[in-house]
């Protein structure tokens, strides 16, 4: 793949196994939740990871922020490899990495005031006296539409479309470069996931952020990513710029998404052909292509051999029949 | 509507809390859903859906308070019917599913046992006085609802099944009573993209097969408009648009549901910021004195403020707006007048 000197994030077959008990006498099993995943972030732009549950998304997430480390793969944020760093080099490079987290019902303490929740990563990483951490908190909340009197409440006192607003200033409180959303809007009504999306756009606009953003809903991903990655059963299925991959999916999964994904403007339910089948689980291991068994184009070939990545234009498709025109 | 509609509800408001400190959870619903028709009810959370259809159940139970100047299924009145009548109505009349089918289904007994046992409530007689009719009924239901190797999956329990595996039990338990009216309180909400739409269309096939009707509720407005013929807007406890699919999402009568078709981010394709609606939904004791949505509406005028709109209908379909919009998405012509008397004044 094409290295950028400027990737601010950089993952080169990156794999997270997790060993499970499978109960008494059994042995453990092997979840291969992120298998050989490659990709490349750069500075201000947002990469959307879409996929269904149990596909990866969380975990590659977890790598990302460091809260994990992979079993194997390299991981560069800013050049640095933090699969083999220092546990102090990964604690200093912590700040650049921030989350934000699915619901804001679940990700503030209710026991903290909105000050203390801001200040709180200042705090741990011991930046500025008090007097400093609070001026920097009241000009976070300035800046992602909190009043100045919203300091001293609790998140209990707040919307949904509020909360997330203050997760967001919590994350962006120690300067980060990245910020990974994970499924930032679903839980929040209509009217105001246009509110939260319209936050990070402007955030990034002003900040020059890039959004690591997890999200099922397609129609939210268009909308706000540059580049799009396409997850299934721990492997990247197709990846490439947004337009390439909206106008003209390659991979059976990705055209079973879009096939799937509700639409306005759509041909009604009746018309549709939605893929067969559910998402495998995660400890199942298929030889071949994970995908086979739902796809309605799988060959032999698919049982036997694990499909490569290969370039096709300008997306990356793991998929044996990919070159081939629908 | 030429015979009477199956379901017809009118003035419904069900309150909680006190009587002297009541909360109308529900205060001005009205709409009618016809013999094997697709219903879709939205709105955001918190605008009463699922009260309503709790209501239609006759499961709003103490402290709770239904009125209603009409809440009929089948032209006889739900209000009026003893514990018994509902009951029967329940199941039979009326069966509902809903959001996490895992918290529906009872962990402790198999997939069989809980089929089995709806049957044996509300089966017919032949299905009530004989358990093989039951198990060869439950075999068939749950292939009805297309469950890959359904002797195996009578067998297990709950924690044994998918999501999308046990949403489909919970659809086939609901149908085994053959109701004329099968209420989905946002059935695919908790399941991947892909089994939603699985279970979409499976529901769409139930309804034209048994002729049954659906009442599909939902936050989404995209699978509203790909599954239902008419939808029916809720905003704060009260209807504030019902029409026909496709046209109330074409050119919308009221103007909350043209701003929230606006912040879909499908109708900002080319555009950087989505629309939004500004402010919140008002809450228990906060509702303004006029039309409900008058503090975040971008039309709202003097009138608004001050006086609450009845829900009328207005040629193809109902909204409670002082001024309704056009087919160009514009409030009718006297809202004009009106505001330049303002700002002439």
């Amino acid at each position: 793949m094409s290295v950028q000197a400027a990737a601010l994030l950089e993952a080169q077959d990156l794999t997270r196994h997790y060993r499970v008990s499978r109960g008494y006498l059994r042995g453990h099993s092997t979840v291969r939740a992120l298998d050989g995943v490659s990709f490349s972030l750069e500075q201000g732009r947002t990469f959307a990871v879409v996929g269904e549950s149990g596909c990866g998304k969380s975990t590659l997430a977890r790598q990302v922020t460091m809260v994990e480390t992979p079993t194997s793969g390299t991981l560069r944020i800013d050049g640095i490899d933090v699969v083999h760093a220092s546990t102090d080099v990964r604690r200093r490079l912590r700040p650049q990495v921030q989350m934000v987290f699915q619901s804001p019902y679940a990700s503030l303490n209710p026991r903290r005031t909105v000050g203390a929740l801001l200040e709180e990563p200042l705090v741990i990483h011991r930046r500025g006296s008090p007097a400093e951490r609070r001026t920097a908190a009241h000009a976070m909340m300035a800046k992602v539409g909190l009043r100045p009197e919203h300091y001293r409440r609790y998140p209990h006192m707040f919307s949904g479309g509020q909360r997330q607003r203050i997760a967001v200033a919590r994350a962006l409180m120690l300067g980060p470069r990245l910020v990974v959303a994970d499924e930032p809007i679903s839980a929040l009504d209509v009217s105001i996931q246009a509110q939260v999306l319209n936050l990070l756009l402007d955030l990034q606009a002003e900040l020059h952020i890039a959004y690591l953003f997890i999200a099922h809903n397609l129609q939210v991903v268009r909308h706000i990513a540059d580049s799009v990655m396409v997850m299934y059963a721990g492997h990247a299925v197709e990846q490439g710029p947004k337009d390439a991959i909206f106008a003209d999916p390659r991979h059976p999964y990705t055209r079973a998404l879009l096939a799937s994904t509700p639409s306005l403007r759509g041909p009604p339910r009746t018309q549709r052909a939605s893929p067969a089948g559910e998402p495998p689980s995660p400890l199942a291991h298929a030889t071949g292509c994970a995908f086979r068994a739902r796809c309605p184009r799988a060959i032999e070939r698919c049982a036997v051999e694990a499909p490569a990545v290969t370039a096709i234009g300008r997306v990356r498709v793991a998929c044996h029949r990919a070159g081939e025109d629908a | 509507m030429t015979s009477a509609p199956l379901v017809d509800i009118r003035g419904l408001r069900v309150e909680f809390g006190s009587a002297a400190h009541p909360f109308p959870a529900v205060d001005g619903v009205d709409f009618a859903i016809d013999a094997g028709e697709i219903v879709g009810l939205v709105g955001e959370s918190g605008s009463g859906k699922s009260v309503t259809a709790l209501a239609l159940m006759g499961l709003v139970d103490f402290p709770g308070r239904v009125y209603a100047e009409r809440l009929a299924f089948g032209g006889r009145d739900i209000l009026a019917m003893d514990a018994g009548e509902r009951r029967a109505l329940a199941g039979r009349g009326i069966a509902m599913i809903f959001q996490d089918p895992l918290a529906s289904l009872d962990p402790c007994y198999t997939v069989g046992y809980q089929l089995d046992e709806t049957m044996r409530l509300h089966g017919n007689a032949e299905e009530r006085a004989s358990a093989a009719v039951r198990r060869a009924r439950a075999l068939a239901l749950l292939r009805e609802v297309e469950i890959p190797d359904p002797a195996a999956r009578l067998r297990a329990f709950p924690h044994q099944l998918s999501g999308g595996m046990a949403q489909r039990v919970m659809i086939a338990s609901a149908i085994a009573g053959r109701p004329q009216l099968l209420i989905a309180d946002e059935p695919t909400t908790a399941l991947d993209v892909t089994v939603q739409a699985q279970v979409l269309e499976l529901l769409a096939r139930l309804r034209a097969e048994h002729a049954m009707a659906l009442l599909l509720i939902t936050h989404d407005l995209a699978v509203v408009s790909e599954s239902a013929d008419r939808v029916v807007v809720m905003y704060a406890g009260q209807v504030m648009e019902t029409g026909a699919v496709p046209a109330i999402f074409e050119t919308p009568l009221h103007p909350y549901t043209q701003a929230l078709l606006d912040a879909l981010p499908e109708h900002n394709l080319d555009r950087a910021r989505l629309a939004t609606i500004p402010g919140v939904v008002p809450g228990a004791y906060d509702r303004p004195a006029g039309c409900l949505l008058a503090p975040r509406c971008r039309y709202a005028v003097e009138r608004c403020r001050a006086q609450h709109p009845p829900l009328e209908s207005v040629g193809r379909g109902s909204a409670r707006c002082h001024f309704p919009l056009d087919r160009q998405g514009r409030p009718t012509r006297d809202w004009k007048v009106v505001r330049a008397g303002a700002s002439a004044a």
